[in-house]
């Protein structure tokens, strides 16, 4: 019985265990940066970040038809410019950077949109923002995989400005350089991220596989890695959660994924041993002693 | 003042410049709802007719909102034809609107109707307006042109009928191809699993099973089951091939080729002709694509 509902479905189609296996790799990319954001009170970046990247897909699209690395690799490009192109105006005029970046990825929609619909084809902009979970090829799964592997490395080399900083960002300006070139490298892995997180569940979607797990993690653990611990395991298991779910209950895939991760929020809140309602509304014993 | 008197003077030129236009060009205009129509109208018009498709090529005549240049378009006519069974419900009102004199002709007039489910109703059905996709009835539309062609420009009489009596023969040549490609496809392959609900005469007339995916809406995103429940049933029911363009990602299509080893499909035209330089250009070519595209997915390995 718990074979046929669990397993069962996996065994017997070769597209479930594709988008396990995205799914899965998405889990172990994207919640860490996702922690990083929100750590630094940049959580809202990645939706910014996600529309900015569509003028980019739909130039690759326009060039090179529905072609997995054309729209990846213009996705990319677009992506890295408007960080960039944002970073810069921060630094150098009186526009805070959330605000720069607004500015560009609201011109960045807009442009993305009118390209799409100057080519007119019958391939609608849906298409861009729900990609499908289920149709995740072996190209596209390597795409996946090869992301989160370099995202992870890149993760690794630059942790420890990266920790610093979420902390105590005048004292990392103090002791290191390492700063600067650390932000732009992060930046660079938000969107890569998101670029590999869009193929299989659009540009949207891929915010919630990046973000909820972040902020599901806050309510389990204090300590940075342990909070990504947590965050990938949320993602790990909203993938598995929500792919069954589609396939049960007959729902779309991607939202099914989110909609499990934004159930595991908000239980979180409810429950979640650092500052859940329910343990804020418990008088703490050692208080009275 | 001044602005009443260019009002008028508008208002006097646009009455006067299709006159004008009636003059330079003593050829009649036709105007057809569907690009289809329009070719079949061309055939049969030769060059005594000018004819004006109002669904271009590539659009859907189903869904299809006119714009006030079609009215204008209606009201110039000489003739109007529409395809009728239901396919376009926009076109009364617009008749109607353009204050047009000229005749309309239904084409349909005279073809046996078919039912088919209804996509916004299910376990209700509709008439199916695609007859077109049976040459048999292809022949019935091509006579109702040719004698409503006839009614409204008598002088011309003897034209239409040697032009339609050509292009006649020219369909039955088609229809005999058709029946020699499918004749050669094995009897149990002749299976397609299809979202397309436009070739319903096309199967009853030729002998192809057309199968709709149980249960799967087109519109939407599909669901891990609706995707599970298609691979199901091609596996089941033995299917050779898949035409599910309606399926919005190509890679999930493809995904459900691998799972199942049935062929994909290429592009099919069924409500309307491609642009002039495409592979349905005209009715004929249309044909003869489709029949061979389904052939070449059916015939399996060699």
């Amino acid at each position: 019985m718990l074979y046929v509902w669990l397993i069962a479905p996996f065994a017997e189609f070769e597209f479930m265990r594709r988008a396990l296996v995205g799914s899965f790799a998405l889990a172990l990319g994207a919640p860490p940066v996702g922690v990083f954001l929100m750590l630094r009170r940049m959580s809202l970046i990645g939706d910014a970040m996600a529309h900015a990247i569509l003028p980019g897909a739909a130039i690759g699209f326009l060039l090179a038809g529905l072609s997995l690395f054309a729209m990846a690799g213009g996705g990319l490009i677009a992506g890295f410019l408007i960080a960039i192109g944002a970073g810069i105006i921060a630094r150098t005029t009186a526009l805070k950077e959330d605000a720069a970046l607004a500015a560009f990825f609201l011109i960045s929609l807009a442009l993305g949109v009118t390209i799409v619909s100057v080519r007119g084809t019958n391939v609608d902009l849906l298409h861009f923002l729900f990609g499908s979970v289920l149709a995740i090829d072996d190209p596209t799964l390597m795409l996946i995989v090869s992301i989160t592997s370099v995202s992870l490395v890149i993760l690794a080399l630059i942790w420890r400005p990266l920790v610093i900083e979420c902390v105590d960002p005048g004292y990392l300006r103090s002791v290191s350089r390492a700063g600067g070139p650390a932000h732009i490298a992060f930046l660079a892995l938000v969107v890569m991220n998101l670029v590999g997180g869009f193929q299989a569940l659009g540009t949207v979607l891929a915010v919630g596989i990046m973000m909820l797990p972040a902020v599901i993690s806050r309510f389990w653990a204090r300590d940075i890695t342990l909070m990504i611990g947590v965050a990938v395991g949320a993602a790990a298991v909203s993938g598995y959660a929500g792919l069954l779910i589609s396939y049960h209950a007959n729902l779309p895939s991607g939202p099914a994924i989110i909609l499990v991760a934004g159930a595991l929020y908000l239980l979180s809140v409810l429950f979640g041993p650092v500052s859940g309602l329910v343990w804020l509304a418990v008088p703490r014993r050692h208080l009275e002693a | 003042m001044m602005t009443r008197r260019l009002l008028l003077a508008a208002l006097a030129a646009l009455i006067a410049a299709p006159a004008a236009g009636e003059e330079a060009h003593p050829r009649k205009l036709a105007v057809a709802s569907t690009s289809i129509l329009a070719d079949f109208v061309r055939n049969v018009g030769g060059d005594r007719i000018d004819v004006k498709a109002l669904v271009g090529p590539n659009g859907d005549a189903h869904v299809y909102s006119p714009t006030p240049g079609d009215a204008k378009e209606i009201a110039e006519a000489a003739i109007v034809f529409v395809n009728g069974l239901g396919l376009e419900g926009w076109l009364p009102r617009l008749i109607t609107a353009s204050g047009t004199k000229a005749p309309v002709v239904v084409v349909t007039t005279g073809v046996p109707p078919r039912k088919m489910p209804d996509e916004e109703h299910p376990g209700r059905s509709v008439t199916d307006p695609h007859a077109w996709q049976s040459i048999a009835d292809a022949k019935i539309y091509v006579a109702n042109v040719r004698d409503g062609l006839v009614a409204a420009d008598p002088t011309g009489k003897a034209a239409y009928e040697a032009n339609a009596q050509s292009y006649l023969a020219k369909l039955d040549a088609v229809e005999n191809e058709v029946r020699t490609v499918i004749a050669a496809i094995p009897a149990e392959r002749r299976k397609i699993i299809t979202t397309h609900d436009a070739f319903g005469y096309f199967g009853a007339a030729y002998g192809i099973s057309f199968i709709a995916p149980e249960g799967v809406s087109t519109d939407s995103e599909p669901s891990a089951k609706d995707v599970a429940r298609i691979i199901r049933q091609i596996r089941k029911q033995k299917i050779p091939a898949v035409f599910l363009e309606n399926v919005s990602d190509p890679r999930l299509i493809e995904q459900i080729a691998r799972e199942t080893g049935a062929a994909i499909g290429g592009k099919l035209y069924s409500d309307a002709l491609s642009e002039p330089a495409g592979p349905a250009a005209t009715y004929i070519d249309m044909m003869r694509h489709n029949v061979h595209e389904f052939a070449k997915a059916l015939r399996g390995p060699a």
